[in-house]
């Protein structure tokens, strides 16, 4: 089994990379673009039974400094 | 006094920090990441900078869960000292020793110059080699060292006393110019600039000295 998990900046931190991309989209010629928030997706490859509140706590311990970022977990 | 220094994999800055502790006068002890506990009457432990784990998943994030690290916060908990340079400030808030993160900076580049810091606060043992209100001249050299904490926190960092260095002049985007802050008990500092690397006639200025002179002091007669 697997789960894809979903790591972003929390809306207010600003995106400094996310602004940048914004402002080559603007640059090439795409309109309308008013906003590009950057984040990460992680997939994990799990032993069968593992539980959504395990994977729960890998994002709270390691995978997203709750500091800065918000996760989702998905389960596959 | 002792000191030990924790060496990551891609730690960089171990042995500069390591000279700069003993050319003020500390023993210092080098410790691999592996390591499970810190040798015995260690003082202070500096968590030095570098790129530890080459900066996978986040700047600090694996460090922070080396079995070291456990330790290194154990240290911390007794009330001992630690001192976290550039990628040491990051590890040390992903352990949750410091708070708030450091992102990438605002102009997304590496910056890698020597910029100009006022002291806050002379009531630390790492900074009260220093008046308030002084500026001195240490460089920095990082991608990530945009401080970032919400406002509770960085109301409560001032009104603490608790930062110890603010940029004269932001290069990074650092909430409230903010360079360095001390922990709870101001036994704990993290800083992103590298005093260790202006710590000796050769390195072209010597602002850095003082610091290591001073919490050398304050642990050796404590």
């Amino acid at each position: 089994m697997k789960a894809r998990v979903h790591v972003m900046l929390k809306t207010g931190v600003l995106d400094p990379q996310g602004e940048a991309v914004r402002h080559a989209l603007g640059a090439m010629g795409f309109e309308g673009v008013n906003g590009v928030r950057q984040g990460k997706v992680i997939e994990l490859d799990l032993a069968d039974g593992t539980t959504e509140a395990a994977v729960t706590e890998m994002c709270e311990k390691l995978l997203a400094n709750t500091v800065i970022e918000s996760y989702t977990v998905e389960m596959l | 006094m002792r000191a030990a220094v924790v060496v990551f994999p891609g730690s960089n800055c171990d042995r500069d920090l390591a000279m700069a502790f003993r050319a003020a006068g500390a023993d210092v002890t080098m410790v691999w990441h592996k390591d499970t506990s810190l040798p015995d009457g260690i003082d202070i432990v500096g968590i030095p900078g570098g790129f530890s784990y080459g900066d996978y998943l986040r700047c600090g994030a694996i460090a922070a869960q080396s079995p070291i690290c456990q330790s290194v916060a154990a240290h911390a908990g007794r009330g001992g000292y630690v001192f976290g340079v550039c990628n040491g400030f990051q590890v040390l808030t992903e352990t949750g020793l410091l708070p708030g993160a450091l992102l990438r900076n605002a102009g997304l580049k590496y910056i890698c110059k020597t910029v100009g810091l006022k002291v806050e606060t002379s009531a630390s043992a790492f900074t009260e080699g220093y008046n308030a209100g002084d500026v001195i001249d240490i460089p920095i050299a990082h991608h990530d060292g945009n401080y970032y904490a919400d406002d509770v926190v960085l109301d409560a960092l001032v009104d603490q006393d608790r930062v110890a260095f603010r940029y004269t002049d932001n290069p990074n985007g650092s909430a409230r110019d903010i360079a360095g802050i001390l922990s709870e008990n101001r036994r704990v500092l993290g800083m992103m600039p590298h005093p260790e690397r202006a710590a000796d006639e050769g390195h072209g200025g010597t602002d850095g000295a003082a610091l290591f002179r001073a919490v050398t002091g304050a642990l050796t007669t404590a």
